[in-house]
């Protein structure tokens, strides 16, 4: 019982994650920062932010749903917290495991989306609305490449729970490489799932003002802000998982230091990316995914299978 | 939102992509922008009669603040107009130096404008970069002029400081690291695919466009229209000075990139042509008080266009009518035709992308609303009684106070 308890709340849960979340933005914004020729926060600086954001007055717009503009921040956050529980770590296993699992992930990783949606929708501003159905459309269009870049991963490991792939690609070192195509595609939709340049369509500033997220404040913000460093803490932790599972038998140490290297590579990737293109349009972006992502997908599906057949006799 | 499927959005008066008080309001279906409606206004400072108030010498530092940017080309393109009335023959040397600090105004406008274009599109390292290449320009400002904007380097009848030959060398120097940032941009934008992909079809202008609602500068050049005073009317030393007019035929926001980062190169090679060929002689000649009646109108091309003041002189110090026609005014009717059915995604680079400059712009706007509300003209008198009786409304009052001053006086 106080094993359990301690793994939900300190670690690998809710207060590891925090941190964790935090560090994730830190680095994210640092890099940032340094690669556009600017000096960036310091480290304390999310946490600063968190702080403050929790100690300023409570305003809910008079036309929002006051109930679904304040269930919102909670979900999106419980829902990417939750997700992580399923991600093994550092070792061949993570605390919860069952076949099916990875399906379990992939949904609870959607879930912020919506979130954002309703919680957009329900404040009653235009500005939240457009931007509320903007990453609405945005979904359709990455989750796709998303769910078949990572699938085909588990395809290939003959299984759909995220522990079983990785003791799978442990087994079997130097799979992995095979489903490079696939990392590339889920990490490009990742950036549409966290809405980072260039698809941050949902929240661009110099049109929507901050799309979702513009009628909340106070510690509402706080979460909301949160939960989007937990999902890119969340979502790289399980590219890292599917996509570059060597090193897992390193022991508890070890292992955990080359799991962060893994993941801080992932998000060194991501602010990359961010301040290297512009942003793009919603049909430019809705075009991208199902006209080079999703085939490109599917192109690993089809790689995996292949392979997989190859193995088998 | 309506029943039709029609959304209606504020962009502006307070806005994050707009850096000025201005308010378009849009009217979208699903993400096409169905219709404009542009209001301007927000910014209007009454400048213009406020120089009707002034000597000419306390007019120029006030002109000179129209605009944060472009505030060399508002002094200069007055000060012209000036000289013109007075019959002044300002020495070249002062010329020359105008030219020199109009060209590096170019630069720092063009720069300021590559860098806010960037971020309109998302594209915030650009931002970083141009500004902080922009740096070198200012600075360079700073070490010329005193001053790294609102210059004040005009006065009627020539320039106020002379440029030493260190500083010279300095903007030699400087020249050479803007071309070498300048060629890096040109290359960024003509290769980058997602710039590429939101700047070009987008904001189409056509020639014939372009010359009906009367555009200038960049905006008209990039529609193909080889349209330019410092070419077509040269002022300052532009008439001894060899460049290119830039014109590009894509018509389009990318047209008006192009335009802008390769008249940075013909504005570079101007500066190292002023350096170069600085003549020697007196830097300003002694201008009457007293400016002798008449008008007179004069050109001058803005990093923004063409911008064109009018001055009447009644042989008093104080000008009796000052009138601006500043290039936003003329590029802002090609806004509302540029964004008809374009994606809401494009508004803010389209509005971008003719370098607006809304406090050079503002003017006083009458809303006709059938004749339901009558109109009255208040003197200046009249107006000063009023202003004096709405604060003693609202318990403000100066009359003791300015009694005691008339008896002190």
């Amino acid at each position: 019982m106080v094993k359990e308890l301690f793994q939900l709340f300190v670690f690998p849960g809710v207060l590891f994650l925090f941190v964790f979340g935090l560090s994730a933005e830190f680095i994210d914004r640092k890099l940032c920062a340094r690669l556009q020729n600017r000096v960036g926060p310091p480290w304390f600086q999310p946490l600063a932010d968190f702080i403050k954001l929790l100690a300023k007055e409570e305003v809910v717009p008079e036309e929002a749903d006051v109930s679904v503009f304040k269930l919102m921040p909670v979900l999106a956050l419980s829902a990417s917290i939750t997700a992580f529980l399923y991600i093994p770590l550092s070792a061949q296993s993570a605390i919860y495991s069952f076949n099916g699992d990875v399906i379990v992930v992939l949904y609870l990783l959607t879930m912020p989306t919506l979130a954002y949606f309703l919680g957009g929708w329900y404040s009653r501003s235009v500005y939240a609305m457009i931007g509320a159905v903007r990453s609405l459309n945005q979904l359709f269009a990455y989750e796709v490449p998303f769910f078949l870049a990572i699938l085909a991963s588990a395809l290939l490991a003959n299984t759909w729970s995220l522990s079983g792939m990785a003791a799978f690609y442990s087994a079997h070192p130097g799979y992995w490489l095979f489903n490079l195509l696939g990392f590339a595609v889920a990490l490009l939709s990742l950036l549409g799932k966290l809405e980072k340049v260039p698809f941050d369509i949902p929240e661009a500033e110099t049109e929507i003002v901050a799309g979702v997220f513009t009628e909340y404040g106070a510690r509402f913000l706080a979460f909301l802000r949160m939960s989007m460093n937990v999902e890119m803490a969340v979502g790289s932790s399980l590219l890292a998982a599917v996509f570059l599972p060597f090193g897992l038998r390193l022991g508890l140490a070890g292992g955990f230091i080359l799991y962060l290297v893994k993941v801080f590579f992932i998000i060194a990737l991501i602010s990359l990316a961010r301040t290297a293109v512009a942003r793009l349009r919603l049909d430019q972006m809705i075009n991208l995914c199902w006209k080079f992502l999703a085939p490109l997908a599917f192109a690993q599906v089809l790689l995996n299978l292949i392979i997989k057949g190859v193995i088998a006799r | 939102m309506h029943d039709s499927g029609e959304v209606h959005i504020p962009i502006g008066p307070q806005h994050p992509s707009l850096k000025e008080p201005e308010s378009f309001l849009i009217t979208l279906r699903g993400e096409k922008i169905t219709a404009v409606n542009i209001k301007i206004g927000y910014n209007h400072r009454g400048i213009e009669k406020a120089c009707e108030e002034r000597t000419y010498i306390q007019d120029m530092y006030l002109i000179e603040r129209i605009c944060g940017i472009c505030s060399h080309s508002h002094s200069t393109c007055f000060v012209q107009a000036v000289e013109e009335i007075a019959g002044l023959q300002v020495p070249p040397r002062a010329l020359y130096i105008r030219t020199l600090v109009a060209e590096l105004e170019r630069v720092h406008s063009h720069l300021l404008w590559l860098g806010v274009a960037g971020h309109e599109v998302g594209f915030d390292t650009l931002l970083m970069y141009a500004w902080r290449d922009r740096e070198v320009v200012m600075n360079l400002l700073a070490s010329l002029t005193g001053n790294r904007v609102n210059y004040a380097i005009n006065t009627i009848g020539g320039v106020r400081r002379d440029v030493s030959a260190n500083t010279l060398e300095e903007a030699a120097s400087a020249a050479d690291i803007l071309e070498e940032r300048t060629k890096y941009y040109i290359g960024i934008v003509t290769t980058e695919t997602t710039l590429i992909n939101r700047l070009s079809g987008v904001g189409k202008l056509s020639p014939q466009d372009a010359l009906r609602l009367g555009a200038v500068g960049p905006t008209a050049r990039a529609s193909g229209i080889a349209r330019d005073v410092r070419a077509d009317d040269p002022y300052a030393a532009y008439a001894e000075l060899k460049f290119k007019v830039v014109t590009d035929n894509s018509c389009d926001v990318y047209g008006r990139t192009v335009v802008r980062l390769k008249e940075l190169l013909e504005s570079i090679s101007l500066i190292r042509q002023v350096i170069k060929n600085l003549p020697d002689g007196p830097i300003a000649v002694k201008a009457p008080r007293r400016i002798p009646a008449g008008e007179a109108v004069s050109r001058y091309e803005a990093p923004r266009g063409e911008d064109l003041h009018y001055v009447r002189a009644n042989a008093t110090d104080k000008p009796d009518r000052v009138k601006f026609r500043p290039p936003t005014l003329a590029n802002v009717q090609a806004v509302a035709h540029m964004l008809q059915d374009r994606y809401l995604a494009d508004l803010p680079i389209v509005v971008a992308a003719i370098d607006p400059c809304f406090s050079c712009t503002d003017r006083l706007l009458s809303l006709d609303r059938g004749g339901q509300i009558e109109k009255t003209v208040l003197t200046w008198e009249q107006l000063r009684q009023s202003s004096i009786e709405h604060y003693q409304r609202e318990g403000i009052d100066f009359s003791a106070l300015n009694k005691k001053l008339a008896d002190k006086m």
